[in-house]
């Protein structure tokens, strides 16, 4: 620095006569430094625009994979839900409408019946008296030959009336009551035929149904197949609620598993030693999670084996009769370690006691060491928990497969939300060296406004004089 | 993928197969049985008990007095290598209990003090077992007093070992002279840090959290 200012014996002097120095330099090289700015600019600008493409063609391309992926999800899953329904019609079709003709034949007969009983049961018309002929004999009658007789006649006429009228009164109660009983006989076959067509018509409603989800379900099938932007929306959305859903299911189930080890480690150093290690880990606590993994593990093959799951295509290819001894395979082997697993509960509660006696005794607490009379109930719970926890994690098999199934769009969602916020990134990146070239160049010029003022305002004489030249000719 | 499968099967067995240095705990406690000082095994019982509630499976533990000649393994009391499950460490730490139980009892004071003879018979049965951990409990008052013809002018080596003495008691004399009752501490304290081993005191028996 003193060098700088011992230039001249005046150090003002010296600095003024070292700042003209530079500007006159950083004057001279200004298009050089402009230029020079401008390509660094450009060249970053253009570096950052390439790369923020490329990221946007690998977010597209993971944006169609993923759409291929969820797409292909959706499908299976809508097949399998249409297979199922065209089961449940296959099921209600079997069941309701394979004994059709038997109920065909029963209608028939309960109407043939009907049709018999209201045949007989029709209202015959009474007999005509038989006195009517009489009274025209006597109406025909010589008043002055037959007056004696016709009082006679009139009372036996009267008796004969009486008595035909009580015939009749009886022979029409008797008809009566036999139509009623008759018609008493037709109701319950109505009643029955009531009953058979309302069977019929409620298995018509369902098939009715089943038929509109179907419908339902087909439409939304072939939106899926023919790749619609709405059933994409819907697939991504499920698949978001299925990835959440089934980590929380997940999360519980690790919280069994846990519970299930704690169980069994403490006893299992009974087995392989309390203080071998494997690595840091102890044996007893590699043993125990091991068991507890081959458990998840013949838990998934009985869900696949069932076909409730479908995580390991070659189980649900098995044939049937295969596939049926893998059940009970795997159901003996899980059944074989539960009961294990509710030994090795018992001999913790069991280890429990002999350390806490222990415990007692060296403490010189010896009342410590009676048992309660109640302790028998811990000692079940926790051989029921360890026999019922391994059926329990079973289950895990099915959120384990939508965690799995969902994952991966999930995981393709996200990449692809990043790889968006990168290209976003890269192009204010690029921008922004853009404008830091042009932001730099202007603050290259701001020591130079002595030179570049002059400069205009020569430039400036220099064309009024072309102009006044121009003018002068 | 075989590769993968190779190295993890390598870095599996390397890991099955690495020497670890071992991690457990040996303890050897020396009771000091002479004279006056007899009377005070039954605290000395209780700490052995709380050593036992602290030791775990493959720990070592052993007792033994100090007599005339304490270099002896007929002076050790008790005597446990735990085993590897944790029922049988159990039944090993109520027999040990009952053993030392019984020689409380039973114990006679011993005319003389030979702790240097007892930390050589310590030294040499924690190293026999090759514990991880090596710490020797001294329950005395750290005055030796040698029978005529017993040699103890050695340096034990204690590289590696934790001396902790416990219920120093004061004598009489000491009650006179303080100073000879710091300077047994101290000469204590330079013998054994003097051969590599850390020193420690522990007179308050109420709070023996620390010892192990």
């Amino acid at each position: 620095m003193s060098f700088m200012l011992g230039i001249t014996p005046w150090p003002v002097a010296s600095a003024i006569l070292w700042i003209i120095l530079i500007v006159a330099a950083l004057y001279l090289i200004r298009n050089t430094a402009h230029n020079t700015i401008k390509a660094a600019a450009q060249g970053l600008h253009r570096s950052f625009k390439v790369a923020a493409k490329a990221v946007t063609r690998s977010e597209k391309k993971l944006e169609a994979r993923n759409r291929d992926v969820l797409l292909a999800a959706g499908r299976e899953a809508k097949e399998r839900i249409l297979e199922r329904e065209f089961d449940r019609i296959n099921e209600t079709v079997r069941k309701d409408l394979a004994n059709y003709s038997a109920l065909h034949r029963s209608l028939s007969e309960s109407i043939g019946r009907i049709e018999k009983d209201h045949q007989e049961a029709v209202d015959v018309p009474p007999d005509p008296p038989g006195w009517v002929k009489a009274v025209e004999a006597v109406a025909k009658m010589n008043a002055q030959e037959d007056r004696y007789s016709v009082g006679n006649i009139l009372s036996d006429i009267h008796k004969s009336l009486i008595k035909a009228h009580k015939e009749a009164m009886s022979a029409y109660h008797e008809a009566s009551a036999r139509r009623h009983k008759l018609l008493r006989h037709m109701r319950p076959d109505w009643r029955r035929i009531q009953q058979k067509l309302t069977q019929v018509g409620k298995s018509v409603d369902s098939l009715l149904g089943r038929s509109v989800t179907i419908d339902r379900l087909m439409q939304e099938y072939e939106d899926i197949v023919h790749g619609q932007d709405r059933a994409i929306s819907v697939l991504s959305s499920s698949s978001l609620v299925n990835f959440f859903v089934s980590a929380f299911v997940l999360c519980i189930a690790i919280g069994g598993a846990t519970i299930n080890f704690s169980l069994i480690a403490r006893p299992m150093a009974e087995m392989v030693g309390g203080t071998s290690l494997i690595g840091n880990f102890r044996t007893a606590d590699i043993a125990a999670l091991v068991i507890i993994l081959v458990e998840i593990s013949m838990g998934l093959f009985l869900m696949e084996s069932l076909r409730i799951t479908r995580l390991f295509p070659v189980i649900g290819a098995l044939p049937d009769k295969t596939r049926v001894r893998m059940i009970w395979i795997t159901f003996t082997i899980l059944f074989l370690l539960a009961s294990v697993e509710a030994g090795l509960a018992y001999m913790r509660e069991v280890l429990l006691h002999d350390e806490l006696a222990t415990s007692a005794l060296l403490r010189g607490d010896v009342g410590a060491t009676a048992t309660g009379e109640y302790m028998w109930i811990t000692t079940a719970a926790q051989m029921g928990m360890g026999f019922i926890l391994p059926f329990a994690l079973t289950f895990v098999a099915i959120p384990l497969e939508t965690f799995v199934h969902s994952l991966r769009t999930v995981v393709g969602l996200i990449a692809i939300s990043f790889l968006r916020a990168l290209s976003l990134m890269l192009r204010l990146l690029g921008n922004v060296f853009l404008y830091l070239g042009i932001l730099l160049k202007q603050i290259y010029d701001i020591p130079l406004f002595v030179p570049l003022w002059l400069e205009e305002r020569m430039a400036r004489s220099a064309d009024d004089d072309a102009v006044l030249g121009r003018v002068g000719r | 993928m075989k590769n993968g499968c190779l190295i993890a099967l390598c870095v599996l067995l390397a890991a099955c197969s690495s020497e670890t240095a071992p991690r457990n705990t040996g303890v050897y406690m020396l009771l000091d049985t002479s004279g006056t000082y007899n009377e005070e095994l039954n605290k000395a019982e209780q700490i052995i008990r709380y050593t036992l509630s602290k030791l775990d499976a493959t720990d070592s533990f052993a007792v033994a007095r100090i007599d005339t000649g304490s270099f002896s393994e007929k002076d050790i009391v008790a005597k446990a290598s735990f085993d590897d499950r944790p029922s049988a460490v159990n039944r090993q730490k109520r027999l040990f209990a009952q053993q030392v139980s019984e020689f409380v009892d039973t114990a006679d004071p011993s005319p003389y003090t030979d702790i240097t003879g007892g930390l050589l018979q310590a030294v040499e049965f924690l190293n026999e077992k090759g514990t991880g951990n090596k710490t020797i409990l001294i329950f005395s008052d750290l005055k030796e007093d040698l029978e005529a013809g017993y040699v103890r002018d050695i340096d034990v080596e204690l590289e590696g070992f934790e001396v902790i003495a416990l219920n120093v008691t004061k004598l009489r004399s000491d009650n006179i002279d303080p100073r000879e009752y710091l300077g047994r501490l101290e000469e204590w304290q330079g013998r054994v840090e003097k051969t590599g081993g850390r020193w420690r005191v522990i007179n308050d028996l109420d709070g023996l959290d620390g010892l192990l």
